[in-house]
């Protein structure tokens, strides 16, 4: 089931074991102020991101390991350690392998041990300050869960013989493993590896005492490693480097074929053993093995005939530079690389028209990448908030391109407070989204974590911002973002909030938050919709957006409470029970001013134009976006612009050449309500002329909230109070069908589509400009109302004209006792298919509610014992009734 | 009293379920929470559930007592939060070592009561040690990578401070747990190891960590073998993972725990995920099913639940386990 040999094991985020079967881990070495010059000059500049690609040179060239030493008498080593070692950890390329921390300082290790949340390896420690400091420093090691390296080095100096060695290891071996219990695997030693062929004889066995240290170590202390610098042996040949590479390569071999599993070696600077030229090769074990009296002198003069650089191979590392420009870009998102960004962001902004579109296009593509990996598991955090980084700065490198541009967007496009809520820490996905709507040049205000609501709300309010970002991880800040939503309604804020984190989810969202706040709430679950969000939410008219938003969560809400609450009903009987309530004795009532029906024929069309509501037209031609925005829209701008025109052009025509005609009835007459759901309609003697048929909500509410029917909406019957009702139909879909059947002869589909949504747009506003005749003049109950078309279109007006077929009621068959009571046919022409649809189409007709109680409403599902009241009502079997309202029963 | 580590021997433990969840049940409002010692602090303290150990401790004993009574072999103390870093949200830090003197004796005298009535069966007290709420490996700040909100030297004192209230309380064991950074961690062991090292004590510690995603990773980054790998420097009592996954979701990273570690093991997952509103809604009955694959494959020797388990889990869970052996360990030679 578990373990049973004791292994050297480090990590990083990911684990390292070193195993027999891994023959030899490799350290990278280029990370070391002593040994690299470059290194030490980014370090000494603070350049940490060249720093850090020198690093991740190292990975992509095979390094298991990662040196970092910044000994150097002008650095602060502390400072230097803790400050790479922080920027590692957020390299998860980088930081997936462990890390030695390297310095002859005890200090500088300490400050990497307590930075790296893997187990790193200490290099080193020994015997050199006594047993005193060796043990206090084992124990700490040991503590912070690090492996450590032991120099041979005692009170005496360095071992440079195998005695020495042997002698040394030993002692420490049993200081670590007896008095500090140190874990043996976890003890690695580094008996010195010194230059060969110096010429002094007391170096001649350097290489061979070495090895057969190694060996005794790997045979008498049971479970310790064994490490080494390699470069060092070959060190008398500085400038030759085929010979180097070949000392390197051989010594390596053989250190390794002794137990020498882990080193650290320059890769770029080892040769293939096996490719070591024979003759060479010979020259060198010679010199390693001490086989010859002069093996060195051999060496020395075989080595002057292969002097001669080989080209280095360091192409293999950056292969992908190779790639195309967007698959450069992407890369350096999904890895985080920057060092590139800027040149390719370059090349692509010199590609496009204008820079913003290198943000829209290449880098929006590599962060969609990037969000895909991320969603899939096969990226995780860091990485993706290093992807952000890379964005970042791909962005801040377009910025004054963006600015410089004539329509110049030197302002941000908005402001964003973004926040995480009060009882909640995590907040990288907040980072994220704010990072990316940062690139989109929206100027955010982070105020952080554990944001209590009244700091979001002043904030808001102080700073004027244009949204609200909350954010959370844990399921208590679900809580806690309805606590703030309802804090902004009772505060009258008005600012659109968008919610986001893992635990938050559009049914949340649209069920707890949206009904608490009477402005837009948006749940955005990944940075690149958030940024599609705040664009909508920023635009000028953002009137479509936010209502379709509000439309679309109340339609998600209804569905999911349906969904959720699995067919709770209540029965017709309990509904009418909780029928909405007006208080009759104190509502007013107003008396219309001119009861019985009223005809309008030929109508002057050309003042409906101003009630048009142009967006649905533009969303009947798949434009999709908000009049007047969308005719300035980058994407559909253009071509909205010119339907726009052509739309104008037309209705000119139509209106200059009367080519419509517009014709409506409408009727205004006592009434009351009888048998809860019914309204009766009378004459102006009193008698009973039809009876509207009103359908009642049925599922289960919270308590207190009513089941709505229309006829809540008037008074009824036994109240005593003589109330009042309207209906009626217009349309101004006459000689519609004539100029369509003309445009399509004339093979001018174009415009036979165009006549139709533009009749269908007069209808409504016909609708509406008649409503308003009848609210302010025929009915009179609002005679001083002045509402500006927007007010119009969001129904900000008191009453309601609910339509047959429409949510409020969806019962069709009730066209027929409207057209029963207003002669409708007759009257003006619009007749009713056996489907009970308006012809001419562009027709509407409906009902009029005066009470500034009515308001709009969805009926949603009703059960069979509400159907087969209807049926006794409307005179109808089950069976037609069930046919008639089948969309709204319940399964 | 009979020794953890013998009853580890015999047969699977039971830890408790969710404190945080059975608390929830009593709908304290903010004057419960502030009792009649903290009623004119001046900040809110409501969410506080740490510090209802001082104003609600019948409360707390109730749970306790609730899960033992379902069959919990182990609870864990009400001090999740119990250190000068997270009570800064409260601004409590100076209550830090009372709320865990207090917690670590309610639980303790608790479980007194319990071994008495049934001295076969005896009851064991898990000092729970949380991970705060920074992160020492983890920037907050995206712009400032190097940036860190808490050091480990901080990390290290808070620790400390927790783990010798615990241990003063009375405490048999220590649960450094739901780690979501393997450095807190590290500095929670590390204090840990100080205390032991300053009283001349040895107390067994129980770590568990916490895998945030599908990654199969930690909120740091770091895969099951890093993390193991990681906190194993420290003689562990048992090792496991705990929060954020339910159990069918943590059992291929439990398995890989299991196989590569030879200390004793640990699960408390949550009962599944949570739902759009928050809410945990896997029944004791689903639970139990997924647990008892556990069971079957002896991946572990400690079972119990975390958010969202009630009683009603664990008593599920713990007649379950009853059934099984433990998982086995063979010791490396």
């Amino acid at each position: 089931m578990s373990k049973t040999t004791k292994y050297l094991s480090l990590s990083g985020l990911e684990p390292l074991i070193v195993t027999p079967e891994s023959n030899f881990i490799n350290v990278g070495e280029r990370t070391n102020v002593t040994g690299s010059r470059k290194f030490l000059r980014l370090i000494k500049d603070e350049n940490y991101s060249e720093a850090l690609d020198v690093a991740r040179d190292q990975v992509e060239g095979g390094a298991q390991i990662i040196d970092v030493n910044m000994d150097e008498g002008m650095l602060d080593g502390v400072y230097a350690m803790t400050k790479f070692l922080n920027l590692i950890a957020s390299e998860p390329d980088i930081a997936k392998l462990p890390i030695m921390i390297d310095s002859s300082k005890w200090e500088i290790i300490e400050a990497g041990l307590k930075v790296v949340q893997g187990k790193s390896v200490v290099n080193s420690i020994s015997l050199k300050e006594g047993e005193e400091t060796f043990i206090k420093q084992a124990k700490l090691v040991k503590r912070y869960g690090a492996a450590v390296i032991v120099m041979a080095f005692d009170e005496d100096g360095q071992a440079d013989t195998f005695e020495r060695r042997i002698e040394i290891c030993k002692r420490s071996y049993d200081i670590l493993v007896d008095t500090v219990k140190f874990p043996a695997q976890d003890i690695i030693f580094d008996p010195n590896i010194f230059p060969v062929a110096t010429g002094m004889d007391e170096h001649r066995l350097n290489a061979l005492d070495f090895f057969r240290a190694t060996k005794w170590i790997r045979e008498h202390l049971p479970y310790a490693n064994v490490s080494g610098g390699v470069s060092n042996v070959s060190f008398s040949f500085r400038g030759n480097n085929v010979v180097r590479e070949a000392i390197n390569s051989a010594f390596l071999y053989h250190a390794i074929q002794h137990g020498m599993n882990m080193g650290i070696v320059n890769p770029t600077m080892l040769e293939i053993y096996d490719e070591i030229p024979k003759d060479l090769l010979e020259h060198v074990e010679d010199v390693l093995f001490d086989r010859r009296e002069d093996a060195t002198e051999r060496l020395l003069d075989f080595a002057e005939t292969v002097k001669g650089d080989k080209k280095e191979d360091v192409a293999k590392v950056l292969e992908w530079r190779n790639d195309a420009l967007q698959d450069r870009i992407t890369h350096a998102l999904v890895r985080g690389i920057e060092t590139f960004i800027i040149e390719d962001v370059e090349e692509a902004r010199q590609q496009t028209k204008r820079p913003i579109e290198v943000i829209e296009g290449h880098l929006m593509i590599g962060m969609s990448v990037v969000g895909d990996l991320f969603g899939s598991g096969k990226m995780f955090l860091p990485q993706v908030v290093k992807s952000a980084r890379v964005m970042k700065k791909a962005v801040a490198y377009l910025q004054p391109f963006i600015e410089a541009e004539k329509d110049g967007k030197q302002s941000f496009a908005g402001r964003v407070l973004m926040a995480t809520v009060k009882g909640d820490v995590h907040d990288i996905g907040k980072n994220i989204v704010s990072v990316v709507l940062g690139c989109n040049n929206y100027e955010i205000i982070d105020l952080g974590v554990m944001v209590p609501p009244e700091k979001i709300i002043e904030t808001a309010i102080r700073e004027n911002v244009d949204i609200i970002g909350l954010s959370g991880l844990i399921t208590p800040s679900l809580d806690e973002m309805v606590y703030v939503s309802k804090e902004m309604e009772k505060r009258n804020i008005n600012i659109p909030l968008i919610i986001g984190g893992a635990t938050t989810s559009r049914a949340h969202s649209a069920v707890k938050i949206a009904p608490n706040y009477g402005h837009t709430v948006v749940h955005v679950n990944d940075a690149s919709r958030a940024v599609t969000v705040v664009g909508n939410l920023l635009q000028k008219d953002n009137r479509v957006y936010k209502e379709q938003i509000r439309e679309e969560y109340e339609k998600f809400r209804e569905q999911f409470l349906k969904r959720g609450k699995q067919k709770n009903f209540v029965t017709i009987e309990e509904a009418r029970k909780r029928k909405f309530k007006i208080d009759w004795n104190t509502a007013e009532i107003v008396k219309p001013n001119q009861l019985g029906v009223q005809i309008i024929e030929d109508f002057e069309l050309k003042k409906l134009e101003d009630f048009i509501d142009w967006s649905p037209f533009f969303r009947s031609w798949d434009l999709h976006g908000k009049y007047p925005d969308i005719l300035t829209d980058e994407v559909v701008g253009e071509q909205a612009t010119e339907l726009f025109a052509d739309a104008k052009a037309l209705l000119k025509k139509v209106l200059d050449e009367k080519l419509l005609k517009a014709k409506a009835i409408f009727g205004l007459y006592p009434a009351n309500t009888i048998n809860d759901d019914d309204i009766e309609i009378y004459d102006a003697s009193g008698k009973a002329q039809v009876t509207f048929l009103t359908l009642r909500q049925q599922l289960e509410k919270r308590e207190g909230l009513p089941n709505f029917a229309l006829s809540d909406f008037i008074a009824p019957k036994d109240s005593g109070k003589q109330d009042y009702v309207g209906c009626f139909c217009v349309s101004t879909g006459f000689g519609t069908a004539e100029l369509a059947a003309q445009f399509e002869k004339d093979l001018d589909d174009y415009n036979s589509i165009m006549i139709k949504a533009l009749a269908d747009r007069l209808a409504e506003a016909f609708a509406e400009y008649l409503h308003k005749k009848v609210r302010t003049q025929h009915w009179g109950y609002d005679s001083d109302e002045n509402l500006s078309n927007d007010d119009l279109i969001k129904e900000s007006y008191k009453g309601i004209r609910p339509a047959p077929g429409y949510p409020a009621c969806p019962d069709h068959l009730e066209k027929k006792t409207i057209w029963k009571l207003l002669q409708v046919k007759e009257n003006i022409g619009v007749e009713i298919t056996d489907s009970l649809a308006m012809w001419p189409a562009a027709s509407v007709s409906g009902y009029y509610f005066g009470n500034k109680e009515a308001k709009y409403f969805g009926l949603g599902k009703i059960t069979l014992d509400q159907l087969k009241d209807y049926a006794k009502r409307r005179g109808i079997s089950n069976e037609e009734a069930e046919k008639w309202l089948n969309p709204n029963l319940a399964d | 009293m009979s020794d953890i580590k013998t009853a580890l021997q015999h047969r699977i433990l039971v830890l408790d379920g969710a404190m945080g969840t059975m608390l929830q049940r009593y709908n304290f409002s903010e004057e419960d929470f502030r009792g009649e010692r903290f009623k004119e602090y001046p900040s809110s303290v409501k969410g506080n559930n740490d510090l209802l150990s001082l104003t609600q401790p019948q409360a707390i004993a109730d749970v306790h007592r609730k899960y033992f009574e379902a069959g919990a072999d182990i609870v864990e103390t009400n001090t999740f939060s119990g250190t000068t870093i997270a009570m800064a949200d409260y601004d409590m830090e100076d209550l830090v070592y009372e709320l865990n003197y207090e917690s670590a004796k309610i639980a303790k005298q608790v479980a007194e009561e319990f071994t008495k009535v049934n001295p076969d069966k005896p009851r064991f007290v898990a000092g729970s040690i949380g991970p705060t709420n920074k992160t020492a490996s983890l920037s907050p700040d995206v712009n400032k990578p190097e940036f860190r909100a808490i050091t480990f030297d901080e990390l290290r004192v808070a620790y400390k401070q927790q783990v010798e209230a615990l241990i003063d309380g009375g405490v048999d064991v220590l649960l450094v747990e739901t780690i979501f950074d393997t450095l807190n961690a590290k500095a929670a062991l590390f204090a840990i190891e100080e205390v032991k090292e300053e009283r001349h004590i040895d107390i067994p510690i129980m770590v568990s960590g916490t895998i945030t995603d599908a990654s199969g990773r930690t909120l740091s980054g770091q895969t099951v073998e890093a993390f193991l790998l990681s906190i194993s420097h420290i003689p562990l009592l048992s090792v496991g993972f705990n929060c954020a996954l339910g159990a069918d979701q943590l059992q291929p990273y439990l398995q890989r725990l299991s196989n590569e570690t030879e200390f004793y093991t640990s699960a408390h997952p949550n009962a599944g995920l949570p739902n759009a509103f928050g809410e945990y809604e896997q029944t004791a009955d689903q639970m139990t099913v997924l647990i008892e694959d556990y069971l079957k494959d002896g991946l572990v020797n400690i079972i119990g639940g975390c958010c969202g388990t009630t009683p009603e889990h664990i008593k599920k869970i713990a007649d379950t386990a009853k059934n099984y052996q433990p998982r086995r360990i063979e010791v490396i030679i």
